[in-house]
């Protein structure tokens, strides 16, 4: 009985019609595209973007070359050269991330002691050759001081969790 | 009409009916090629929107110069072609898909005078013609001396080959009851019977006595297109695209023009054979080639349908329904309808 139940309902294409009742539903539903130049999804503020490295308020920058985001670098993305500094303090002589590398885990944000390495809600930035994508330490400096208020910002939204 | 006859014969004289059919070919080709642009587009579009997307709609309003775009590209790029192929096949090949496709208009018709060549057997030739265009897809495969067309191109034969028969038995029922492989008079052959009478000529039409061969034709008309769920030939994601992947630029081209020509064939021959071709579907109605439109749009609006709902047929299962389930459905009915043609009961006289 099942069996003869079963050929009724293939040889009445019951299924291929619930299938295409499904689809014809979906045909006049509301379309969730978001159009991208013009729309924009909204943003976490953990987002994972461009990096920046920050300066302390008072101008100077927060790095002190531990190389603590150097060592977690899981795409050795990172490299890190220092020096002290004429008046005693240590200080990155050179900072560079490959972004070509990066793969945009963050580590280097968690492991940093001061805060210095940041990585802010930029992501709409590209290089026209492979070298553009390679941020200097003046770069990096350079995009936490455009993007400082929004980082702060989103510092203190998630120093609850930390 | 006739002013222009007598203009035409004027001007080239004695190959004046040439220059004139080579005219009508024209008139019949350009809207279809255009008719192919926008399909292109209409299938985007339908899928996107049945995939809660909207589809192109960048390139002009609603993206309606899309079409346009995509053509202007495969017109401009390279045709290459593999260093170990048969060059004079791979380039036959696509030529050959698309002049069965164009072929097979010569014979439809678009109200009972608008018809390029109104011969007594188009049915047959319909068949024949389109039987054809399988050599386009062997022969690609076959030349590109490679295996994933070489494997696309085995398995479209011989799901052609499958499909042409419960095609032909379905053809064969409409046949019995119009009694005329004409497909002006298969037309017309379905404006008599009692409801056609009482003005309600669309339960008069095919469809509803053959009911069941008219489903298998829709189905078998959609694996002869090679479209999804059908589309094993190309099987993206087992033999990547089938018989023209080693194809580029206009020659790809051309086998796309031919897919989607057939596309708009097989949705006319639908409406011409089940669903009354020109035929209005209610009395008070004209008849008229814009009826032939909305049902060859309705067939096609189908045929994107499948496309955004069916997964792809294994390869077992889609011969299995070809011949262990079509052809016998097709036999039993081709019995059903002789004895109801013979019984007292006939709608057909």
């Amino acid at each position: 009985m099942g069996s003869m139940k079963e050929i009724f309902n293939s040889l009445l294409l019951k299924e291929l019609l619930k299938g295409m009742s499904v689809t014809g539903k979906y045909f006049f539903a509301r379309k969730i595209t978001v159009q991208y130049p013009e729309e924009k999804t909204p943003q976490s503020s953990r987002f994972r973007g461009l990096h920046a490295l920050r300066r302390y308020p008072n101008g100077e920058e927060r790095c002190i070359a531990c190389k603590l985001c150097e060592a977690i670098c899981p795409a050795m993305a990172i490299t890190i050269e220092a020096e002290p500094r004429d008046d005693g303090s240590r200080r990155t002589t050179r900072y560079d991330i490959d972004l070509t590398k990066c793969i945009f885990c963050g580590f280097c944000e968690e492991a940093c002691p001061v805060d210095a390495v940041v990585e802010t809600r930029v992501f709409e930035y590209h290089g026209e050759k492979r070298g553009d994508l390679y941020y200097t330490k003046q770069m990096l400096l350079a995009n936490g001081d455009r993007y400082e208020d929004q980082i702060a910002q989103d510092r203190q939204l998630d120093a609850p969790y930390r | 009409m006739d002013a222009l006859m007598i203009f035409g014969q004027g001007i080239f004289g004695g190959i004046w009916p040439a220059v004139w059919t080579l005219i009508k070919i024209v008139l019949i080709v350009a809207p279809l090629m255009l008719g192919v642009a926008y399909l292109t587009l209409a299938e985007r579009k339908v899928i996107g929107f049945m995939q809660v997307r909207i589809g192109p709609n960048r390139v002009g309003p609603w993206g309606l110069i899309q079409p346009i775009a995509d053509g202007l590209k495969l017109l401009l790029k390279e045709i290459i072609v593999p260093s170990k192929s048969s060059k004079g096949i791979f380039l036959i090949a696509p030529m050959l898909a698309i002049a069965p496709a164009l072929a097979a208009w010569a014979v439809i018709p678009f109200t009972d005078t608008l018809v390029l060549a109104n011969i007594d057997a188009s049915l047959l030739y319909i068949m024949a013609i389109t039987s054809i265009g399988v050599y386009g897809v062997i022969l690609s495969g076959w030349a590109s001396n490679s295996k994933y067309a070489f494997l696309g191109a085995m398995r479209s034969a011989a799901q052609m080959v499958s499909y042409e028969i419960a095609m032909g038995f379905s053809l064969i029922c409409v046949l019995m009851v119009s009694n005329s492989l004409n497909l002006i008079d298969i037309v017309n052959a379905q404006d008599q019977g009692r409801f056609a009478s009482w003005g309600l000529s669309f339960l008069s039409w095919n469809w509803i006595p053959l009911f069941p061969m008219f489903i298998v034709y829709l189905i078998s008309g959609t694996a002869e297109l090679n479209r999804a769920p059908f589309d094993v030939a190309e099987g993206e994601s087992e033999i990547v695209a089938g018989f023209h992947i080693e194809y580029s630029g206009m020659a790809f081209a051309l086998f796309f023009l031919a897919e989607y020509a057939n596309m708009i064939l097989v949705a006319a021959l639908t409406s011409i054979m089940f669903m009354g071709g020109w035929l209005s579907p209610v009395g008070f109605l004209p008849d008229g080639i814009l009826w032939l439109f909305a049902k060859m749009s309705f067939v096609l609006f189908l045929f994107l349908w499948f496309r955004a709902t069916f997964p792809r047929y294994r390869y077992d299962q889609l011969m299995r329904l070809g011949w262990k389930v079509f052809v016998p459905i097709c036999l039993v009915w081709l019995v059903v309808v002789g004895v109801w043609m013979m019984s007292p009961l006939t709608i057909w006289k």
